[in-house]
């Protein structure tokens, strides 16, 4: 197994991961986090890979074609353009 | 229509399949059209047809499905992923430094990870991590405090990474037995 840290504040480096990679934490608690990633191979190991999954994760779940149809479906629904008066989504 | 390929991605993750998908994002605009004078203007339009897609999502497919707690995801450990990914060598499956996650982990295996969440785990992990919506945005689409949200995205994340891993392993061991099926040096 990949050696995770034992030191006190490793510890609690790893717990904020989440909220740290989700850019939640406050600008204190983020620069305390990254003050540790400095001098700290171990974590900032962790905190990269936890990045990439994330971002792994989030671009190939989006990555689904939509039926072409599928728009003209809805427009012809209700038999109204609203993608030309700009205020629907 | 500028959110409708977001919403069908969202919808294929919710709904696992395209014909309810399909379905799920033309009602949530019909109900999006016909209440669009509830949307207060300024504030976040994708926010909004987000919060009638789940919401029509939760009414209309949740139904059957018995609602889940915490403790069926078992207890996963932290980091459950990273600390295997260097060990697993062996199964063909490590991780040189040179592989990124990208290549490594297959698209279909990703999704099928996301979809086996259930749902209470998959629909904030949808929001957070495929559509990007802030704590505050998945609290209020799905009606949850701040702190459900963030605990339920901790223990789903970690449930998929352990869904990635048995994954890879399985992959793993059906390349060793193919290759076991080649005849190797020795026997010729």
């Amino acid at each position: 197994m990949m050696d995770a840290c034992d030191e006190p504040d490793c510890a609690a480096t790893l717990k904020e991961l989440d909220v740290f990679l989700d850019e939640e934490l406050s600008s204190d608690a983020r620069r305390s986090i990254s003050h540790h990633l400095d001098g700290c191979p171990d974590c900032l190991s962790a905190f990269d890979f936890h990045a990439e999954l994330k971002e792994v994760i989030g671009e190939k779940c989006r990555n689904e074609e939509m039926p072409p149809d599928l728009l003209g479906r809805i427009e012809r629904c209700f038999s109204t353009d609203f993608s030309g008066d700009g205020k629907i989504g | 229509m500028q959110y409708a390929p977001q919403l069908y991605a969202a919808a294929m993750r919710m709904t696992r399949n395209r014909a309810d998908a399909e379905d799920l994002v033309q009602e949530a605009y019909l109900k999006g059209f016909r209440s669009f004078h509830t949307f207060d203007e300024g504030t976040n339009l994708r926010a909004w047809l987000f919060r009638i897609l789940t919401n029509t999502y939760i009414n209309k497919y949740r139904k059957k499905q018995r609602s889940f707690d915490e403790s069926d995801l078992g207890d996963i450990e932290d980091l459950y992923l990273y600390k295997r990914m260097g060990t697993l060598e062996d199964a063909s499956i490590g991780r040189s430094a040179e592989e990124s996650l990208m290549t490594m982990l297959p698209d279909d295996e990703v999704k099928q990870a996301l979809e086996d969440l259930p749902e209470n785990f998959r629909l904030p992990v949808i929001l957070a991590d495929v559509e990007g919506f802030a704590y505050k945005e998945i609290a209020e689409i799905l009606e949850i405090p701040i702190g459900t949200v963030m605990s339920r995205l901790h223990r789903g994340r970690k449930a998929m990474q352990k869904a990635l891993h048995d994954y890879a392993v399985e992959r793993g061991l059906r390349r060793n037995e193919a290759d076991d099926d080649e005849p190797t040096k020795q026997d010729r």
